[in-house]
């Protein structure tokens, strides 16, 4: 077997005097603590997790395929993992929407308007998640700022319901998951060669032409990127499922919580996380499937 | 022809701008309304606030009527601290080892370090918490540390790794014909180089650490309650006004960080590439 020398010219081409020390310590071992720590604290417990979820009771003391069973055999699971995913696919298309045109206007600015676009588009990521599912509440609630203006302006004599309502739900991830749609996009929108745009719109192509025909295509890397990040981060964003979707809108991760926490039922916790991990890579995988379609279709 | 482009191009800065407007509507205002609201003098969370008073920092601040919240927040600063410093150090010596490593094994440990970053976190989380009881470790900081440099290392790798990979192979050959040793080309040569993807990378690290819900949500206790599960319990209940301090606290903790990640290191010139 070859060994895991890196391919620079370190190993070969050193000259002799400094050769010998490089025999002592290959580069590759560097890699070896964070190995080990993975392989300790990272892959050991999914594993564990995956034996936990074959027995039958909660005293983890008879395998089996019990639990599976039980949540395989309740249509009430297959309501919950659809609507977990549906979650994610109207958040990725909300963030879509109005990031897209956000990383367009972020291209066609100034330097210095890019600047104070990007600090805008970052700094949401660094607050936290429960800060920016906290300000939700107040845009959201029933004494919020949505329904206090549609009140004064006499558009609705009662206060809409958003809280606890899916629409209310979809609205707050959209911010919440934004900058991870937007910071992929621009990153690869602004490694565009700008000759293009203008080529195609000095052949003729309307703005929108261009947008659809050049733009979109290959800016699909960036996009593709943003749309996996969403999609993993919304179906999983425990606090804000719980805090603005409240307890009738029931997602996999309040039910892993439930099932772990509350009733202490450690296989079946087990079985409905591994659902969630399968249900969400199966979906990361089909999307970025799709992305390296269509780009083979724009380099081919 | 030409007026129907010129209509088809109003019609396209229309939409896309309008979009766009919204989009930094809602990226925007959700802060300021928290921010703004955080100064109200009564006793609900309504926009816009009646009145103005910092009664609501006044408790936030005070030591005996806020001392669950205190004591969350030293626990996430001692967590992220500590798991940011093990990043750090295992992070930065696995990039150097396997950022130029083209060999098959080496990817896969690439992926595998990175993975983190896609796998749904709740998993993680609570497979941590049965390893750890299955194998009959009680619950303490020293383990939702360990949990937390799992999942924020990703960041300081990928920082570090982008770095490495412009660095010119030729420094690394000319420092070590002209005889230095390979420690002191690591020490002079190549850290010192690297040394802001670090930081970038760890400054991202240390913020998910103190933002994480998924890890701290299994692997804390009453006694080793962390920030975001307090705020979350703050909010589940009743809704405690000091949360909007707490936001408030939070937000322009945020702003002047990035103000100074921003000089120092260029965090978005980083994020961006």
């Amino acid at each position: 077997m070859r060994t895991m020398t890196p391919p620079s010219p370190d190993g070969a081409a050193s000259p002799a005097d400094g050769g010998g020390k490089r025999s002592v310590l290959a580069e590759w071992q560097l890699a070896l603590p964070l190995a080990l720590a993975f392989a300790s604290i990272f892959l050991a417990p999914l594993l564990m997790l995956v034996g936990v979820s074959f027995f039958n009771d909660e005293k983890i003391t008879q395998p089996g395929f019990g639990q599976w069973a039980k949540f395989l055999g309740d249509p009430f699971s297959y309501k919950v993992i659809a609507d977990t995913m549906l979650l994610g696919l109207k958040t990725v298309c909300a963030t879509i929407v109005i990031g897209y045109p956000l990383a367009l206007i972020y291209l066609d600015a100034s330097p210095r308007l890019q600047k104070v676009l990007i600090f805008i588009i970052v700094m949401p990521l660094l607050l936290s998640v429960v800060v920016r599912t906290f300000a939700w509440i107040v845009v959201l609630g029933r004494e919020g700022v949505v329904n206090t203006l549609l009140l004064q302006l006499g558009i609705i004599s009662e206060p809409l319901r958003l809280l606890q309502t899916e629409l209310g739900l979809v609205i707050s991830l959209t911010q919440i998951e934004m900058p991870l749609m937007l910071l992929p996009l621009i990153s690869v929108m602004s490694r565009l060669d700008p000759n293009l745009r203008d080529a195609s719109s000095a052949l003729g192509a309307s703005r929108w032409r261009t947008l659809f025909k050049v733009i979109v295509p290959l800016s699909m890397p960036g996009l593709v990127a943003g749309c996996l990040l969403v999609f993993a981060s919304s179906t999983t964003a425990f606090i804000s499922q719980t805090v603005i979707g409240g307890v009738r809108l029931i997602y996999l991760p309040l039910l892993i919580w439930q099932q772990s926490l509350v009733v202490f039922n450690w296989p079946f916790a087990a079985v409905v996380s591994l659902t969630l991990l399968v249900s969400v890579l199966t979906v990361v995988s089909a999307l970025s499937y799709l992305g390296r379609r269509s780009g083979g279709y724009v380099h081919g | 022809m030409g007026r129907r482009r010129s209509l088809a191009d109003l019609s396209y800065g229309l939409v896309i701008g309008s979009l766009a407007a919204l989009a930094l509507l809602i990226i925007v205002a959700p802060v300021v309304i928290v921010l703004t609201t955080s100064f109200t003098e009564g006793r609900s969370l309504k926009f816009p606030p009646t009145g103005f008073s910092l009664q609501w920092y006044e408790a936030l601040f005070d030591a005996s009527k806020s001392r669950q919240i205190h004591r969350a927040v030293y626990n996430s600063l001692e967590v992220a601290a500590w798991s940011t410093g093990f990043g750090i150090l295992f992070g930065s010596m696995a990039s150097l080892g396997l950022a130029r490593n083209r060999h098959r094994l080496a990817r896969v440990a690439d992926g595998l370090f990175m993975s983190p970053l896609v796998l749904p976190g709740l998993t993680f989380g609570l497979a941590a918490l049965m390893y750890f009881t299955l194998i009959g470790l009680r619950p303490s900081l020293n383990l939702i540390i360990a949990g937390h440099m799992i999942v924020t290392v990703p960041f300081i790798i990928r920082t570090t790794s982008a770095s490495i990979s412009q660095l010119d192979p030729a420094l690394n050959d000319s420092s070590q014909s002209l005889g230095a040793s390979w420690f002191y080309t690591m020490r002079r040569v190549t850290l010192p180089l690297i040394a802001p993807g670090i930081f970038a990378g760890a400054f991202l690290a240390f913020m998910a650490s103190i933002d994480n819900v998924p890890v701290s949500l299994f692997l804390s206790t009453a006694r080793t309650d962390m920030l975001p599960i307090r705020m979350w319990g703050m909010m589940e209940s009743t809704l405690d006004p000091r949360i909007a301090a707490v936001s408030g606290v939070l937000i322009t903790a945020a702003f002047l960080l990035m103000l100074i990640m921003e000089w120092t290191v260029g965090l978005t010139r980083r994020m961006r590439d």
